[in-house]
């Protein structure tokens, strides 16, 4: 495993008027480890704000008690951005909506998850385990990026 | 984060400075209709001065369309750079929406 260059983490209220800060700063990481600008313009802060607000909103259901944790890890290589939120997760492939459904052009949500996994090299979900008594409460994304 | 409404008669002309995302969509959304109750029907959304949009704004511009569609208005997109056309492009609401250069051109049709 490649030891990080840098590691950021926040544990933020589930809030968006929150998400932008992060944003910003996670913009600003990238650029200064030499991503690509198009990627630290565009797919950086699109897919870490489809993240964080289906973090808050949806995993959270937007209840202000419940925290988001993020956690970025920014590798030689590549960059990843964890998201962690209090609720139940979801399984990928089964959530995300495509183009090529009926109805796509017409609805008004559902593009996230489309979104990040088209504007990221990975996408990953890693839901709570409750068989195990040490497991820690949430379900993550993982978004990973590689250095162009 | 903000955003500018002109309305000349049934012309609005909608600037947005800055992202249009899940934190201001709402405020974006309903500002917009609230010009079209009071009788906008072409309605130009300028890019020029925005960095990115993510899901959220997509919906409360496809949300704007149809609700002018049904009432025999338009919602034209305008001063796109190629970042947001890639958006526009990967989620395929570029057949949704006419994308235009600049404003005039959207304010014309052409």
């Amino acid at each position: 495993m490649t030891a990080p260059l840098e590691r950021r983490e926040w544990i933020i209220a589930s809030d968006v008027q929150a998400i932008a800060p992060i944003v910003e700063t996670v913009q600003g990481m990238c650029v200064a480890a030499g991503f690509a600008p198009r990627h630290c313009r565009l797919n950086i802060p699109v897919a870490v704000t489809e993240a964080l607000s289906n973090a808050i909103l949806r995993g959270n259901l937007g209840e202000p008690a419940r925290v988001v944790h993020v956690a970025v890890l920014l590798e030689s290589h590549r960059v990843v951005i964890e998201v962690t939120d209090e609720g139940d997760g979801f399984e990928l492939d089964v959530v995300q909506h495509s183009p090529d459904e009926d109805g796509w052009l017409e609805r008004e949500d559902g593009r996230g998850l489309f979104l990040m996994r088209s504007l990221m090299d990975a996408v990953e979900s890693q839901r709570p385990d409750a068989r195990r008594a040490d497991a820690r409460r949430g379900h993550t994304l993982r978004l990973i990026l590689h250095r162009a | 984060m903000s955003f500018t409404l002109a309305r000349t008669d049934d012309r609005l002309l909608v600037d947005v400075d800055g992202q249009l995302v899940v934190a201001n969509r709402q405020e974006f959304k309903q500002a917009v209709l609230d010009e079209v109750e009071q009788g906008a029907r072409l309605v130009v959304v300028d890019f020029t001065k925005s960095a990115y949009i993510d899901s959220s704004g997509l919906g409360a511009l496809v949300s704007l369309g149809k609700r002018l569609r049904e009432i025999g208005g338009d919602l034209r997109l305008a001063g796109l750079n190629d970042d947001l056309r890639t958006l526009f492009e990967l989620t395929r609401l570029d057949a949704l929406f006419p994308l235009y250069a600049t404003r005039a051109d959207a304010l014309a049709g052409t």
